[in-house]
Order: C-alpha cells, then structure tokens, then sequence
C-alpha cells in the first residue's frame, strides 16, 4: 500500500428526515481542523434517496467537496448497499482519513467498510489530532468501560478510519458565503443483488426524548429511593425547564424508561449545566456527563466519588436540598413577588 | 433444524477493576474474569430460537486458555457445543485480526455441521468495539445485522430471517436472507438463571480447542498483532477534574450559595411560577 497516494479528510454525512445529523456536522468541524492542519481538502460522503440539497448544508458547515450519491437504492439504510458506494468511493478517490458518526449506522457501516479495506478502525474515538507531517492519525477513546483512555494510530494502512462520538466535536457556525465543489457519483449495484430489505421503519415516541440535546439535565439515581421519591426529579426539572436525567441503577429500577439514562450504555450528554441527585458517580455514569459545562452534586455520603467529578457539591438529603432549591428558584428568578406557596 | 453459532468472549469484569495508581495500569488481577454480559443474551436468544425451531446452539471463542470457563457458562446457558481457538498466534488482535481468526473457526465448523445463523453481542465491556460482528459477517459474505432487539421469524425453508433492528428513535423491521449474522441488544431477552441439569453438565464440559495449526488455510500474517492496523500506542487514565467546592454550611446557607453560581446563568432555565 503506497500510503503517499491517499489525501485528504472524510467525514461521512448520515441523515436523518430531511437533514444531516448533528454528529455529521461536528465531525465537518473536526474534519475542517485536520485538514487544514494537513494542508488537505475536507470532503463529505453523502448517500441516500434524493438528498441532494443536503450538499449544501455541507459545505456551509465547512467541507469543500461533497461525494453524492442520488439514488433510490439508498432510500433505507442498509449495510450492504451503502457499504459498496462507501468502498467504491474510497477507492477511487483514496481518503486518508475518513471520520464516522458512532451512531448505529455509523458503527454499523464502517465496521463492515473497513473489513473490506482491510484497513484499521478506531472505535467511539472522543479526541482526534494529526501528525503535520506523517498524516498519522491519533484517535483517542474510552475503553474498559470508561476506566482507561486508549490512544489508537494506524500507521501502515489508509484510509485511517474511526467512529467518533456525538457531541464530543463542535460544529462550526454555517457561513452561506462558503463554496465547495458537489461530485455526483453513481450506483452500480441492482435491487436484485442486495440481500436485505427494510419492511417498515417504526418511530416509538417514547424513544424520541433528547436529552443530549438538553442545556440543563437533572439527574437522578438510586439514592431517590423508590418510583415515588424519583418524582422528586421530574418536579424540580419541571420547575426549572430542564430535562429529565438518570442513572442506570434507577432505570434499572424500573423508576424511568431507558432513553433518560445517562453513561455508558446510556446516552452521552453536554449540558451547560448537570444536576447529579442521589448518584454516586460510578465510572460508568461518568463517562457520559463529564463533559457538562457546570456539574452539580448533591448526595448524603460525602465520600461519594461523585464529589470529585463536580463543580460545585452539597452534602445532603436530596428530599430536604431539592425541595429548598424549587422554593428559591422561582423567588429568584422571576421576582419575590410572583411566587406563591410551597411546592 | 437450524445450527445457530454464537460467538462469546471472556472479559474482566469493568465494574470492579481497579486502576494501579502509581503506574496508571490496569490491574487486571482485580477483576474477576466474566462472560462478556451482552454474549450472554446472545446465547440465550441462540437457545431460544432452538427450542423454538429445534437444531442446535455452538459457542465459539477465540481466548487464553481460562476462556474455557465462559464457554462452560454458555453450557448453562443451554448451549450445546463449544469450541475455542487458542494460540499465541492470535494475541494482540484488533478487531480486524479478531474477526479474520474467528471467521477461519467457523469455516472449519461449518464443515462440521453447516450454519445457518450467527449471533454476537452487541460489544464486549472491555475493547467496547461492536467491530467483531460486521467484520466476520463480511468475511463470510452474509449480511450483518445490527442493533437486533427483536428476532420475529427465522424459516430455514425459505431462508430468510425476520428481525427488529433498534435505532436511534425507534425500529426497523429488516428482512434477511440465511444465513446471515445478528448483533445483539441486551433488552433482546432476560437470561434466566440456569436450569439445574444444564449446570451439571457444564461443570465437566470439555470444549473443542483448536490452536492455529488447526484450522485450514489461515494467513498468518493476518492474525494477532501483525494482523492488526490498529495500536494502542498510549493508555491513560480519564482525567478527573479536581474535586469541586463543597459547599458549606446549614442547609439554607448551602442553597442560597448555589443559588448565587446559578443565578448567574439565569438564561439557561425556563422557570415556571409555581403557585
Ligand atoms: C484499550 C483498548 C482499545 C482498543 N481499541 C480498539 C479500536 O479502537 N479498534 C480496534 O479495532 N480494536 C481495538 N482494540 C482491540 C479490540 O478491543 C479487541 O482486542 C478485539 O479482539 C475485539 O474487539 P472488542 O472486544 O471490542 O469486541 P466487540 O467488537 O465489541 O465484540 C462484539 C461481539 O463480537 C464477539 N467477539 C468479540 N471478541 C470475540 C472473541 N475473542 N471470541 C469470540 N467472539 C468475540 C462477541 O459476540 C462480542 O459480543 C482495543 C483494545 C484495547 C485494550
Ligand atoms: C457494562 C456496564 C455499563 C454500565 N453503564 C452505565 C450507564 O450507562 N449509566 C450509569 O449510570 N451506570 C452504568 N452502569 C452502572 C454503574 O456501574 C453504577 O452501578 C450506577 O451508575 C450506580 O447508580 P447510582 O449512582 O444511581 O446508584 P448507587 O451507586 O446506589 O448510588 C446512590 C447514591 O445515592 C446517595 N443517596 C442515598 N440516599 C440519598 C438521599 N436521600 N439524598 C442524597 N443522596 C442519597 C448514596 O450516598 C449513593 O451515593 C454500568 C455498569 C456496567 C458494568
């Protein structure tokens, strides 16, 4: 492998109803700092059934080059179609580094990409830098669930690829004024030679709940106690706008459904601001909120580890601070006089 | 009568390892080795698609010699053939490496007793990849299948499988033909404790164990660390932020002083009045 011949930064573009996914377009965002690190263009792999348009979105989000490819054989996402334009793409036009969204179909599609590349794949990378010179690619990840941090490189085979986390990267601002270049590329395969098919796509509300796109999260965890004193959580989110949060110990309670919980095996969450209520800061959990801009503890044991992860920490009964704080919000916030009685 | 393949690793247990804080390594003798808790629910479901069809459940891991135990876990599970691949040969794989190995093991299987079926896990807890399955489903050339949370219908006759594959805000219902290789969610079904007689049967059960000279047609330069693009070039520990203040004081005084950090970022909240 002539490692020389491969130039430039990939990000693969998913969508999702109309519109490229935030992970998408933070990795422009990181794609656009290697790049230009590199001296290289940054291009965007779009695929999928009349998405043309979305090109644009890209290239205002920082890519110069968008790779489309237009086609009703894209109408669902399947591994074995998208991959064949995925690898067919790379090798025509031999990326050297090619960014993934470490979303279902991100993790999905670049496993089976970089198996037939035979090319190495770095997987839920949370920090990504480059060698100026060499091009080596340094991805950085979580591993042993959370407990180490691993740096990966793969030194002797291109494209050098890796699953990146949503909403560890930053999306740049769009500038309309951005130009790029779009490259219509073309399906070889047929209907008939793909061996899966997606009957139906089903969208459970329930499911729907976003709380790695929420600026505040409370959260609550099996220091709550009961189904009963959870509800401690949801009114004191209600009372400030925030959203909903938990730990695995409480979803696995039976006190909130699993789309809330936060960490590992939940979801990874940026608020600007974390409320940890009766958690106890296990590893697990952690690797999912550290990020927050301003953490928040409040729990009774003032060993907890949780302590060591925050910002600010009380010791205390939850049933007794959390009540005090949906008192002095509304006083502060909206005026002495507008607020009218004990919750 | 389906032969299903379910492919399991032996971990440490994350939940109580412990990092030595003097040289900033694992330290591995903490954690007590464990079925990868995800290969579990792959078993279970390689198990209940075989009394619901009939045919038969085979385990396969590629592991140090003490893997033996995992596999003996899957026999409780209600597996009921194991086979491990073991050899230095195959130490220091990445997920490339990995899948290369375990595809060779279960070409030689399949000379055996044909598969119809795979499954894995969705990830182990330890590389946390979710690599391995794709990329033995690519090997092979069989479609892969991931995110299964839901098998509705495998009908070896027509040769297809029927499965809800989990996404970010709900389901696909995705059609397959057979075979074809499943990952795994965990909510896909509960592993029940193990049936006495199962148990029995696991305490003596000897597994398949093949090293590489076993298997047929293998490409040493693909396996163990000189199979593997990747490296792990540097591990460290997650940084940990300092402790933060600790507020002090009754608690009134504690919460007029959050307050005041809150209040300065007033914006943020949406507060109702409360009445
Ligand atoms: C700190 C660290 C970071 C790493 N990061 C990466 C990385 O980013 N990219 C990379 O390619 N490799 C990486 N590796 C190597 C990789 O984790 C493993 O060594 C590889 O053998 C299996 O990957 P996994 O454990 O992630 O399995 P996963 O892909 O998460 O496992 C999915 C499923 O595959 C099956 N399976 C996995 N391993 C076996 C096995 N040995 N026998 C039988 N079935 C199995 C199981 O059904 C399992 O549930 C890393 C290793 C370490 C120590
Ligand atoms: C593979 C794996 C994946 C995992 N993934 C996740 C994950 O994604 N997310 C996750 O959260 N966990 C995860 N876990 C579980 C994790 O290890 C912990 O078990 C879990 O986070 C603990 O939840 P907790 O803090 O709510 O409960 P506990 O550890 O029981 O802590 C409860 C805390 O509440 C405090 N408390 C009790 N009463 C009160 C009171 N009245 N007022 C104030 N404080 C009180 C206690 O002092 C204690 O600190 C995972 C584990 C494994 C092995």
């Amino acid at each position: 492998m002539n490692l020389e011949e491969y130039r430039g930064v990939w990000v693969f573009l998913e969508h999702k109803e109309g519109s490229i996914v935030p992970v998408s377009l933070e990795l422009l965002g990181a794609g656009r700092a290697l790049a230009d690190k590199r001296g290289v263009p940054l291009a965007g792999l779009l695929i999928g059934d009349q998405v043309r348009p979305l090109a644009q979105t890209a290239i205002q989000y920082g890519a110069d080059i968008v790779y489309v490819y237009d086609d009703p054989i894209f109408h669902d996402y399947r591994t074995e179609s998208y991959m064949k334009a995925v690898i067919a793409c790379c090798e025509k036009h031999k990326p050297e580094i090619f960014l993934y969204g470490a979303t279902s179909t991100g993790k999905d599609l670049a496993s089976a990409v970089a198996t037939d590349l035979a090319t190495g794949l770095t997987a839920d990378t949370t920090m990504l830098d480059v060698d100026v010179d060499t091009g080596l690619l340094q991805a950085s990840r979580p591993a042993f669930g959370g407990n180490i941090m691993a740096t990966i490189l793969c030194k002797k085979h291109r494209p050098q690829m890796a699953t990146v986390r949503p909403k560890v990267m930053k999306a740049l601002d769009p500038d309309q004024s951005r130009s790029g270049e779009i490259v219509e590329e073309h399906a070889t395969m047929r209907e008939e030679d793909l061996r899966t098919k997606v009957l139906k796509i089903v969208r459970e509300a329930k499911n729907t709940i976003r709380i790695d796109e929420a600026d505040v999260i409370v959260a609550g965890g099996k220091g709550l106690g009961s189904k009963e004193g959870f509800q401690l959580i949801h009114r004191f989110a209600e009372t400030i706008g925030a959203s909903v949060g938990a730990s695995r110990d409480a979803v696995e309670a039976g006190w909130i459904d699993h789309p809330h919980q936060v960490g590992q095996t939940g979801v990874t969450v940026t608020p600007k601001i974390y409320f940890a209520i009766g958690i106890s800061g296990a590893i697990q959990h952690l690797v999912g909120m550290q990020n927050a801009g301003l953490i928040i503890a409040i729990n009774k044991d003032p060993h907890a580890a949780i302590f060591q992860h925050c910002h600010y920490g009380i010791v205390g009964d939850a049933f007794e601070i959390v009540p005090m704080l949906m008192e002095a919000f509304p006083k502060a916030v909206l005026g002495e006089v507008q607020y009218g009685g004990k919750v | 009568m389906l032969h299903i393949v379910a492919c399991i690793k032996q971990v440490p247990d994350t939940k109580v390892i412990k990092m030595n804080p003097k040289t900033n390594t694992m330290d591995r003798s903490s954690a007590p080795a464990i079925l990868n808790p995800y290969d579990a629910h792959a078993v279970e479901e390689a198990v209940r698609l075989k009394q619901r069809y009939g045919g038969s459940v085979s385990v396969l891991t590629m592991g140090p010699p003490p893997a033996v135990k995992a596999i003996r876990k899957c026999v409780e599970i209600g597996a009921d053939e194991g086979y491990m691949i073991s050899d230095r040969a195959f130490a220091g794989a990445d997920t490339l490496a990995t899948s290369y190995a375990l595809t060779k093991a279960l070409q030689k299987i399949e000379k055996i007793q044909p598969i119809d079926l795979i499954i894995c896990g969705k990830m182990t807890i330890d590389g946390d990849t979710g690599q391995v399955g794709p990329g033995i489903a690519r090997r092979l050339d069989i479609p892969p299948l991931t995110n299964v949370k839901k098998v509705v219908e495998v009908n070896k006759e027509k040769g297809y499988a029927l499965i809800h594959r989990k996404l970010e805000d709900g389901y696909e219902v995705v059609q397959s033909s057979l075979p074809c290789l499943f990952s795994v969610e965990k909510e896909i079904n509960e592993v029940p404790y193990a049936p006495l007689p199962n148990m029995l049967k696991a305490a003596r059960y000897q597994p398949i164990i093949w090293s590489v000279d076993d298997l047929d047609d293998v490409d040493r330069t693909q396996l163990g660390l000189k199979g593997s693009p990747t490296i792990v070039a540097k591990v460290w520990p997650p940084e940990k932020p300092k402790g933060g203040e600790m507020l002090e004081g009754s608690p009134a005084e504690q919460v007029d002083r959050l307050m005041e950090v809150l209040l300065a970022k007033k914006e943020l909240f949406r507060v109702k009045e409360v009445r």
